[in-house]
């Protein structure tokens, strides 16, 4: 489970003063699939940020699977990144001088596991997204919808409890977009809790439940305005 | 992890050849630079006989004037009087003992159409051969009879006896000298120690010898001295007995001493000797008799020129210079990288996990700079060798020896590291989520 309370995060210059979150609020339950939207600078990926342990928060507490993340050092940190959590990005984040079997490797080399285990992990979540037959191609010989999935059995390979999704769909055309959608479908019903942020609502629809954000706060509903720009 | 780490470094000098052959080309023209110079003093400085440098003792005894002390008294006379080197060497004190100067000669072919010609000559005992470890190709050192029968014989370099007698065995052969006739005992092997400590008293890297002959032939028929000679007062007469017996200070003499009470013996034996000179009106000044052993006599003779520690220094700063601009690629290299910095991050890297893996980056750079930091040091070598050929001594000061050639190697590494660890700790501070939104 997932949960923050009253988590805010500033950032700070000389002179200036931006209050990304404000008092946020969120619990996000084992086996969901939430979809986080809001208008741009509205905080949601900042708040992905910090769910992923990748920005740390100004105040406020942040539970995951009961543990206070707050009390992590950078190892312990990055052990729970590691072990609890799966990233998808936007723009994929493939390494681009490995080959999409060493891509999906990196995270589990840095679980410590032995050559087997990875070779069997790595196998079966590139099978899950349909790209077993790819193991040795660079990046730049697949789509982009492949690189995404390619991204998405990154992900996937470490077992995550947890997996992020940052305008996963943003860099695709509708076909891939819809495709990708339908696999993270497939992931969720396996069980893995899945929290997406998307601009887009009837992206956001896909999801079982959605989570609209404004000046950095949770708000109880799409505002108007959002509902008329996705028309 | 550390073949990952490997293979990643590997990955990342083949993404950016140019900048990882720029880091490469800077770190080893500062080792070579730094090599080149570091060798040069190495060679000069190294113990020409490690295993048995501190049993060989250079035998010191103050017999300077009181009103100008030698060396303002900082330390004692560095050569013996005649006077005294017969005196310790009738003692016989030591387990071995030697006295012995500098005396060139002139080899007058038995072939009437040849020239006569110099060679380098030296004044010894018997003991010299044994004490220095001196390797004989043919033949062997002249007995204690010839020492005390004042015989002219003689041990020839194996370059003389090329010369003479295309390299066969010589022994038994007879060779004129100034007049001289000396039957031939022994032909050195290959013996070319780096420096020439048993004499520092002009270039100590000047070959051996060409010819070694009795201490007491030497005397008997009036050889001179190459060597330096230094007077505190003039002798009293112009003949040679007058010269023999004055202070002047011409002969280098050694012992050999096995252990510490062999050297607190024999210390205390100068210190009579030196009591009892003092009774006979000589050794003005107050007590001060030394042993130094090979590298103590070394450093006291400076034998490393201070021109070469200067040049060191240049150097070192100038591998300084290589290592600020490496620092300054390293950095620009991995400011490239935020973006796989971040996505490893994200993935579960560690910032240990990362520094391990930009320092090994780093050290396989190093690893490479110290490789062709030899090839560097090498040509710098070369050059110096080619630059100074007209002195035979350079030829020995250029050779990089094993020792060296590591060094080169560890000293990139190190230096690759050293520079590696601002940019590297600059890696671990990228914050992961500010470079993963790239639109």
């Amino acid at each position: 489970m997932l949960k923050m309370t009253d988590v805010s995060k500033i950032y700070r210059t000389d002179t200036v003063e931006t209050h990304a979150l404000r008092e946020f609020s969120l619990t996000v339950d084992e086996g969901e699939f939430v979809s986080v939207t809001g208008p741009s600078g509205s905080g949601k990926t900042t708040f992905l940020n910090i769910a992923g342990l990748l920005e740390e928060m100004t105040s406020g507490t942040y539970e995951l699977d009961g543990r206070d993340i707050s009390k992590l050092n950078d190892r312990e940190r990055s052990r729970v990144r590691n072990e609890k959590i799966g990233f998808i990005f936007q723009s994929f984040n493939l390494i681009p001088e490995l080959n999409i079997f060493d891509n999906v490797d990196v995270p589990l080399r840095y679980r410590g596991l032995n050559a087997a285990e990875r070779k069997r992990r790595i196998e079966e979540s590139l099978d899950m997204v349909g790209l077993a037959s790819r193991l040795k191609h660079q990046p730049a010989q697949l789509s982009g919808g492949q690189q995404q999935r390619v991204a998405i059995a990154r992900a996937l390979a470490g077992e995550p409890r947890f997996l992020l999704a940052d305008e996963p769909t943003g860099n695709l055309d509708t076909h891939m977009a819809d495709s990708v959608l339908d696999l993270l479908s497939e992931i969720n019903s396996n069980g893995v809790t899945i929290i997406m942020v998307t601009h887009e609502l009837t992206l956001a629809d896909r999801a079982k439940r959605n989570i609209f954000v404004r000046d950095g706060q949770v708000t109880d509903a799409a505002p108007e305005f959002l509902r008329a720009a996705n028309g | 992890m550390f073949r990952y780490y490997l293979k990643l470094g590997a990955l990342s000098i083949r993404a950016n050849p140019a900048l990882s052959a720029l880091m490469v080309a800077a770190i080893a023209i500062g080792i070579g630079a730094c090599m080149t110079i570091f060798t040069i003093q190495h060679m000069m400085g190294s113990n020409p006989i490690p295993h048995k440098s501190a049993q060989l003792r250079h035998v010191q005894m103050d017999s300077w004037s009181d009103a100008n002390p030698y060396n303002d008294g900082a330390n004692p006379p560095i050569q013996l009087t005649y006077t005294d080197a017969r005196n310790l060497l009738a003692a016989e004190q030591a387990v071995r003992q030697i006295a012995t100067f500098k005396s060139g000669r002139i080899v007058e072919p038995e072939d009437p159409d040849e020239l006569p010609y110099t060679v380098s000559g030296r004044a010894t005992s018997k003991d010299f051969f044994a004490m220095f470890d001196v390797p004989f190709k043919y033949g062997s050192a002249w007995d204690a009879a010839a020492d005390l029968s004042e015989e002219f014989v003689v041990v020839i370099s194996e370059p003389l006896n090329e010369r003479m007698f295309g390299g066969e065995d010589s022994t038994g052969r007879r060779i004129t000298m100034n007049g001289d006739t000396f039957r031939i005992v022994g032909v050195l092997d290959t013996w070319s120690p780096v420096v020439k400590f048993y004499d520092l008293n002009n270039n100590p890297h000047e070959p051996v010898e060409d010819t070694f002959f009795p201490f007491s032939t030497a005397m008997a028929n009036e050889y001179g001295n190459e060597g330096n000679t230094n007077c505190w007062k003039p002798p009293e007469g112009g003949d040679r007995a007058a010269f023999l017996n004055s202070e002047c200070i011409w002969i280098q003499f050694w012992v050999e001493i096995p252990d510490q009470a062999a050297e607190t013996q024999y210390m205390n034996y100068l210190d009579a000797y030196v009591e009892q000179q003092k009774e006979l009106g000589r050794f003005p000044r107050p007590l001060d008799n030394r042993l130094p052993d090979v590298e103590e006599w070394m450093i006291l003779n400076e034998v490393v020129d201070d021109d070469v520690s200067v040049l060191l220094g240049l150097a070192v700063l100038f591998l300084i210079v290589c290592l600020l601009n490496t620092i300054g690629l390293l950095l620009a290299k991995v400011m490239r990288r935020t973006k796989d910095i971040s996505l490893r991050r994200a993935l579960g890297a560690s910032k240990a996990s990362l520094f391990s893996q930009y320092i090994i980056e780093a050290g396989m750079i190093g690893v490479a700079g110290g490789l062709l930091g030899i090839g560097t040091t090498w040509l710098g070598l070369l050059g110096i060798r080619n630059l100074f050929n007209r002195f035979d001594f350079v030829e020995k000061l250029t050779h990089m020896d094993w020792s060296m050639t590591a060094l080169a190697i560890v000293l990139a590494v190190v230096s690759a590291l050293a520079a590696a660890l601002y940019p590297t700790w600059r890696a671990c501070q990228v914050t992961p989520a500010s470079q993963l939104r790239i639109q």
